[in-house]
């Protein structure tokens, strides 16, 4: 009976959290059905199913958080035969198997051992892996210390209590979902074991004990603060606002920044955007000022290779390719998805896909492959009519760049004042790598393709 | 039964004792003629002379001093520290001689004497005068240390302190001086070692002593709105321990929650988590958790002061996590 994990989905994700089950228990599976929606740290996806057959049991429940690797689910045959269904390579090999399959029971410490780790996913969002599962043990058999391992040969996790009343009541452990930290089992995960109800046996066709919700923390009542002041309202940080927060503060920690601001007039290019927009064939070819800024920051970029760079235990990465990280504000924090070989792109493919690339970031729909990565970030606060900001590295990177709204300003061309439109932009950068006079460089080279922008055009 | 302060249980305990045993006398600053800073001996020199209460120079490691010199002669002195702050003057005397003279006689003499004095903080004296030391006195071996809370167990502790035959470091809770309780008349002794359930429970066990039970109560009554049935145990007895009532506690509640105002690291929570997992590992469903105050010396700022020290919605929050809610 294969076993669907919590899959990984990139190198920084440690756990997954269950959004939503999309098949129930006694329903029939067939490969690439969507099985669960899960939460990684960046994104929301779907698990799909590898193997076909009937979901027999699930093992974490709707909001639950779990390491990758934890199995969430079983999927098994429409039978009751439990350790045949895993070992059976193909269809046409099982009427020779059942003589040579060994006894159950001692089956399950044999393949708790065996048990290969985790299968690795693909990175295309094909996520579910299968990995043998020990075949149920006879409820009255169990050792205590089969209690504490759990089928992919990890060390199950259960209170000390919880622990003892299993060996006391020959309770499975392996079958029993913890709602604890870390998914550790704890005495309310056992308690209808321990009252003589039914017990919840792992045997596919039987029906689950219904799920049931966690336990949500009381009401926070408002209490009074320390000078009499009603108290605030505690709230968990979200998960990507979490990871935000983590990220930043380790680069703001390891890597020295500095920053320099430059002006841009940005008439010409405006001049050029309204006559490239007046062209195009539908609102996706329409391109933005970020657009034009994408593709000025990574041709500037060839010409300084060694901001196009990741530092990493005191090893600077030159990359190859120019992908631009455009941060996205999304629900509850950010996200900074990429334009690979951004100076290799024209403007309108470049728009084209920005305009994908951050509509899917904010309804949830990238995939790790397309935020993971780059070696630029942008960060673009024009349309909130700020004057400029500094920006935080997006670490390995080795520079980012913030951009300022465009303003109406006076300005003075041969002596006259004429209507202007200026945007300031301030590079921060991480001293450890480059010094100010070539972060000032490759801002005038950004200031030139801007103020020039058939440059850019036709580069 | 009558009812009196903090304050007037403790010399009532000693006035009963000079009374019964005139080997008592009692030795500090201003605790004659002032009465006491705290007022804890007002009236007694009036009632028994300056021969046996006796002022002091401001001096605590020679009034120690003589005090022990007096305990290892057969007399029974009971040393007022102004605040257990001061007893830092005469630490030199308290762990060198007053804890060690029994063992180094091989028992030829002993020190039957009591130092007493307001202990934790709660009262804006910043921080040189803000320290909860019970986890340092339980550290040695040779004295014994009490904390009561209630004024029934500040007289009844106080009379088995004055007939102990070593030294007993007596830690008063200096911001309950003045509240109220039942005492009952006569030698309604408390013995040392032996902790009070200061509330029955059976979802989670809050340990703490001095005024922190207080609040531990009040925490209780507030988790009962939750349903929660939480147990308070009042330890009183720092060093003896009563290990047995902790860990009984513990195995009909399987979770426990440690509560102390003195800072966390080597602290009598940490002494009293170990027990547990030492005694009770395989009855508890959660780690012990500990509340104690912030690891910063004492603030003066009324604010901060509340802020460094534990509060009820800490306490309401540890419970949550070993109840895993």
């Amino acid at each position: 009976m294969p076993n669907v994990i919590m899959p990984k989905m990139g190198d920084a994700m440690e756990e997954g959290t269950l959004l939503r089950w999309l098949k129930q228990v006694g329903d029939e599976i067939a490969v690439g059905d969507p099985l669960a929606e899960i939460e990684t740290d960046k994104v929301s996806l779907e698990i799909e199913a590898t193997e076909s057959g009937v979901l027999s049991k699930t093992y974490v429940d709707e909001g639950a958080t779990v390491p990758i690797g934890t199995p969430i689910a079983a999927i098994g045959e429409e039978s009751a035969d439990t350790a045949a269904a895993a070992a059976a390579p193909t269809e046409e090999a099982t009427p020779a198997l059942p003589a040579e399959a060994p006894p159950v029971a001692q089956d399950a410490e044999d393949v708790a051992v065996e048990a290969s780790p985790v299968a690795a996913s693909g990175a295309n969002g094909r996520a579910a892996a299968a990995v043998p599962t020990p075949a149920p043990a006879p409820s009255e058999a169990v050792p205590a210390g089969a209690a504490t391992a759990t089928g992919s040969g990890e060390r199950l996790r259960a209170s000390p209590l919880v622990k003892r009343l299993a060996a006391e009541h020959g309770i499975d452990l392996s079958s029993v979902t913890g709602t604890g930290p870390g998914g550790r089992i704890v005495r309310d995960d056992i308690a209808a074991l321990l009252t003589g109800a039914p017990r919840v046996s792992p045997v596919p066709d039987q029906a689950p004990a219904p799920a049931q919700a966690p336990v949500s923390a009381p009401a926070a009542a408002p209490v009074s603060g320390p000078s009499g002041r009603p108290a605030g309202v505690p709230r968990e940080l979200s998960k990507i606002r979490r990871t935000t927060g983590r990220r930043m503060a380790e680069s703001k920690a390891a890597a020295p920044h500095f920053y320099v601001t430059s002006e841009v007039d940005m008439v010409p290019a405006a001049a050029l955007r309204e006559q490239i927009n007046a062209q195009a064939p539908d609102d996706a070819a329409k391109i933005s000022f970020n657009d034009l800024i994408i593709k000025a920051a990574a041709l500037a970029l060839r010409e300084y290779p060694n901001l196009n760079a990741s530092l990493e235990n005191d090893q600077l990465v030159e990359h190859a390719n120019i992908d631009i990280n455009v941060a996205v504000a999304i629900e509850g924090g950010l996200i900074a998805p990429f334009v690979p070989d951004a100076d290799q792109k024209g403007l309108i493919t470049i728009a084209r896909m920005s305009k994908d690339l951050v509509g899917r970031a904010r309804s949830g729909g990238l995939t790790p492959d397309e935020y993971q990565g780059g070696t630029f970030t942008i960060s673009n606060l024009g349309m909130f009519d700020v004057e400029e900001f500094i920006a935080i590295i997006n670490p390995p990177q080795a520079a980012i760049l913030a951009i300022g709204s465009i303003k109406d300003v006076p300005a003075v061309e041969d002596g006259q004042i004429v209507p202007g439109k200026r945007m300031n932009i301030t590079l921060s950068a991480d001293h450890r790598v480059t010094d100010g006079a070539e972060v000032a460089r490759y801002l005038q080279s950004v200031k030139r393709y801007l103020e020039n922008p058939l440059t850019i055009a036709f580069a | 039964m009558p009812v009196m302060t903090y304050r007037e249980a403790l010399r009532s305990a000693m006035a009963d004792e000079m009374e019964r045993d005139e080997s008592v006398v009692i030795l500090g600053e201003d605790i004659g003629v002032y009465g006491g800073t705290h007022l804890v001996t007002d009236g007694l020199l009036d009632r028994f002379g300056p021969k046996r209460v006796i002022d002091t120079p401001i001096a605590e490691g020679g009034f120690t001093g003589a005090a022990i010199g007096m305990a290892m002669m057969g007399m029974r002195p009971i040393v007022e520290m102004m605040t257990w702050n001061f007893s830092f003057q005469a630490v030199d005397q308290i762990i060198q001689n007053a804890a060690k003279v029994r063992y180094f006689s091989a028992g030829q003499a002993g020190v039957p004497m009591v130092i007493r004095g307001p202990n934790g903080g709660g009262v804006q004296l910043s921080a040189q005068h803000t320290h909860s030391l019970e986890g340092f006195y339980g550290h040695f071996p040779g004295l014994k240390v009490v904390s009561p809370v209630t004024p029934h167990d500040a007289k009844g502790m106080m009379l088995t302190a004055i007939r102990e035959p070593n030294p007993v470091i007596f830690l008063e809770a200096g911001a309950l001086y003045g509240t109220k309780g039942e005492v009952p008349e006569g030698e309604a002794l408390v013995p040392f070692g032996k902790a009070r359930i200061a509330r029955e429970g059976t979802d989670v066990t809050l340990v703490g002593y001095g005024r922190q039970v207080n609040m531990l109560l009040r925490v209780a009554d507030r988790l009962a709105e939750d349903e929660i049935s939480a147990e308070v145990i009042d330890l009183r007895s720092i060093r003896p321990f009563d290990e047995q009532t902790l860990v009984e506690s513990v195995r009909k509640t399987h979770r426990a929650v440690v509560v102390q105002e003195q800072w966390r690291w080597y602290s009598v929570a940490s002494e009293v988590a170990a027990i547990i997992q030492e005694q009770a590992f395989d009855d508890l469903d959660a780690p012990v958790e500990r509340v104690s105050g912030a690891e910063a010396p004492a603030p003066y700022a009324r604010n901060l002061e509340i802020a460094a020290f534990p509060n009820e919605q800490q306490v309401i929050d540890a419970v949550n996590r070993v109840l895993y809610r």
